[in-house]
């Protein structure tokens, strides 16, 4: 029913909301020593989540580390610039993807309401 | 934050920032002590450091970090020759706190970003999660 009404945008803010979790992380553990970046493959994640997959277990299996351009002696892999324009870019596309869900809301309301 | 609860944005940032204060705070004594001089060598000031230690919540992906306890440095402190100084030793030596303030200020600063990082992401966060929920 809820995949039917919001169709990919549905899938696609949940997974946007995950993958700001995952970006908040990397920026909270800029100094720890050690560190790996993660992120999220966006497009695997997608196509596994359309697939039947749960949210958690679609990002759980498209979980990558990212390659640092320069790795730093502590070992922590976290490029802050990366990070944030990562970080911006997902909060946009979080609310782009809001937008067509909001969408596709008022345009069943209004077919409900009969205007 | 409870360990049975499933990890938010919240409780991550909470916790991260509460790290970067305890460093910044041990940044700060160290600044205080800086100059600091005692007769031994054992009594001298030795620098304080923030162990910062990343926890991962499988649950939900997120990863926080927790400053896993103080850490003494272990720098040998500056030997001066100062005869008339009050805390001078029998040999006219006394012993000065080893701090780097330069450092120290740059791990306040450091420190200071990246809490205004934090505060930075939490905000973009929370602005998105409260539009989800007004949407309609």
């Amino acid at each position: 029913m809820n995949a039917q009404i919001f169709g990919i945008h549905g899938a696609a803010l949940e997974l946007r909301s995950q993958r700001m979790g995952v970006l908040a992380s990397n920026i909270a553990n800029a100094a720890t020593p050690g560190y790996k970046a993660r992120d999220i493959d966006f497009r695997a994640a997608l196509e596994a989540r359309l697939g039947g997959k749960s949210a958690d277990a679609s990002t759980r299996a498209n979980m990558v580390f990212k390659v640092p351009a320069m790795p730093s002696m502590d070992g922590n892999t976290v490029e802050l610039g990366r990070e944030q324009i990562a970080f911006t870019e997902n909060a946009v596309a979080y609310s782009a993807t809001l937008s067509f869900v909001q969408g596709r809301v008022s345009t069943i309301t209004r077919a409900l309401k009969g205007e | 934050m409870a360990n049975d609860q499933r990890m938010t944005l919240f409780s991550m940032t909470e916790s991260a920032m509460s790290a970067q204060l305890v460093r910044m705070n041990a940044a700060a004594s160290n600044l205080a002590n800086a100059g600091s001089v005692s007769t031994r060598e054992a009594d001298t000031y030795r620098p304080l450091r923030t162990m910062f230690v990343s926890e991962l919540d499988r649950a939900s992906g997120i990863s926080t970090v927790r400053s896993e306890g103080l850490l003494r440095e272990n720098s040998a402190p500056t030997k001066r020759y100062d005869p008339f100084h009050p805390l001078a030793d029998e040999t006219g030596h006394v012993f000065e706190a080893p701090v780097d303030e330069t450092a120290e200020m740059v791990e306040i600063m450091e420190s200071a970003r990246q809490y205004q990082n934090l505060v930075q992401a939490l905000t973009t966060a929370k602005q998105l999660m409260l539009e989800t929920l007004k949407s309609n």
